[in-house]
């Protein structure tokens, strides 16, 4: 009986030891775990020029502008905001199709000299609200989700009672 | 898959407990296997033919019912490998090393499933097929465990030499759940916050949820068929080298054995 | 009927996805029954090889 419960102190002691060493490993190593930095990080923490890093927020409402260029590429450009800030990006190239305004967007590239940020390549990033079309649209319609804007919180409309989506 | 097939030489008294776990496993697992079937047929029909389309993602929102579910085995089955290999390690009681052995594989299956689905999911809607964000490179870092334990029991001839050594490698491993839980929101990662535990509602319609938890439960109980299946299929294999090396005793010295 | 195969224009990523993952799982079970299946013989067969010599005496 002494020797289990002798293995089962030196286990969860070990175990204390292990999550302790990787708590302080993660921590250290937390701008490198980060996949994309958002327009207020890059403000309190600037990135050094010609350093290729990923940015992210959501494509800000009535910023997007399509054209196509001397060699027939489409090129975008658009804002990165996080509410905070924004940053403008121009990419060249095929954008993913949940591409729009009010989506989680992540370019990769660098900054130019004149401040933009340069693509070289545009993920889209969906957030983690999931309905059917009908009800986006019942919401949109009734005034509680501004279009453009991030869907309203999910307690506001799932509930076991269907709101009335038709 | 009868119960008959249970061991009945209790002279084997270390496998008195196993005998008991074949009689109650070989009785429940044709049901839990039904069950599985069924139960998952329900979720993925119901999913790919009756569940609406989501607002922003279509009908890639289908590829959920596979995905989630087999991302929550993964990390479940994983739970229960360390758990089997905290009593293995403490208690020494042979069944839990059994279990060790036995939800590996399965684990391993359900995480490469996850990853594979992901990665078709990610494609048309992130527009990449991998990413090494926080959430992505932890869960292939499941894998790599997943196989390494598998790698390790294998490596030994004897299962009992291999438990010790894959019981820690599983509990050292065991740091990467919480990892994978909380890379979403620990660190700005590609893949979205989650949609289903979460404090406040969760995020995902009704009409979504139900046939998600639906599939959910129907590869839980192909996880538990699976795993009962391959631990009975372990109980038989010990049996046989226990009987083997029986007979190969009784060979070398046949004066020495009682009448 | 082609508009279900279709899958909005994603068939190319879905019907994959499920494919996958059912094949899979069938794969694994397949391959744990034949596993049962040829332990339960091995163990048959040995115990059909006369009577049975016991190592451990009377445990």
């Amino acid at each position: 009986m002494s020797r289990k419960r002798r293995r089962l102190w030196i286990l969860l002691l070990c175990g204390l030891g292990l999550g302790s060493a990787t708590a302080l490993t993660l921590t250290a190593f937390e701008d490198s775990l980060v996949f994309f930095f958002s327009p207020s990080d890059l403000a309190a923490k600037p990135m050094p020029p010609d350093r290729p890093f990923r940015v992210g927020g959501l494509v800000e409402a009535g910023s997007v502008t399509r054209s196509t260029n001397a060699e027939g590429r489409a090129e975008t450009a658009f804002r990165v905001t996080d509410g905070a800030r924004s940053l403008r990006v121009t990419y060249t190239g095929i954008l993913p199709d949940l591409f729009r305004e009010g989506q989680g967007v992540v370019a990769e590239g660098r900054l130019r000299p004149d401040g933009s940020f340069a693509a070289t390549s545009v993920l889209a990033r969906h957030d983690e609200t999931y309905m059917p079309p009908e009800v986006a649209d019942a919401l949109k319609r009734a005034g509680h989700w501004q279009p453009g804007q991030p869907p309203p919180p999910a307690a506001q409309w799932n509930t076991l009672s269907r709101p009335a989506a038709n | 898959m009868d119960g008959n097939a249970a061991p009945r030489g209790s002279s084997l008294h270390r496998f008195a407990n196993p005998g008991r776990f074949m009689r109650l496993s070989g009785a429940m697992l044709p049901w839990l296997a039904a069950l599985a079937i069924a139960v998952s047929a329900l979720g993925l029909v119901w999913g790919l033919a009756f569940a609406p389309r989501d607002w922003q993602q279509g009908d890639t929102v289908r590829i959920m019912y596979v995905h989630v579910p087999a991302a929550w085995m993964a990390m479940g089955g994983y739970l229960g490998l360390a758990v089997a290999s905290f009593v293995s390690l403490v208690w020494r009681h042979p069944l839990a090393d059994i279990a060790a052995a036995a939800i590996a594989p399965v684990g391993a299956v359900f995480t490469a499933i996850c990853l594979i689905t992901g990665s078709l999911w990610g494609k048309p809607m992130w527009g990449t097929w991998w990413v090494w964000d926080a959430r992505l490179t932890s869960v292939l870092v499941l894998f790599f465990l997943y196989l390494g334990h598998i790698a390790l029991t294998a490596a030994f001839d004897e299962p009992d030499r291999a438990a010790r050594p894959a019981a820690i490698l599983a509990l050292i491993g065991a740091v990467n759940l919480p990892i994978i839980k909380f890379s979403v929101e620990w660190w700005n990662t590609l893949h979205q916050p989650a949609s289903v535990t979460r404090l406040d509602a969760p995020a995902i319609h009704m009409d979504i949820l139900w046939p998600l938890l639906v599939a959910a439960a129907g590869f839980l109980f192909a996880f538990a068929s699976l795993v009962l299946l391959r631990m009975r299929t372990a109980i038989l294999e010990r049996r046989a080298r226990a009987l083997m090396l029986a007979r190969a005793a009784a060979a070398r010295l046949p004066e020495a054995m009682p009448a | 009927m082609s508009a279900f195969l279709d899958m909005g224009g994603y068939a190319a990523f879905v019907w994959p996805a499920y494919a996958v993952a059912v094949g899979a799982l069938v794969a694994l079970a397949a391959i744990s029954l034949r596993q049962w299946r040829a332990a339960r013989a091995e163990v048959a067969r040995l115990e059909a090889l006369g009577p049975r010599r016991r190592g451990g005496g009377s445990a």
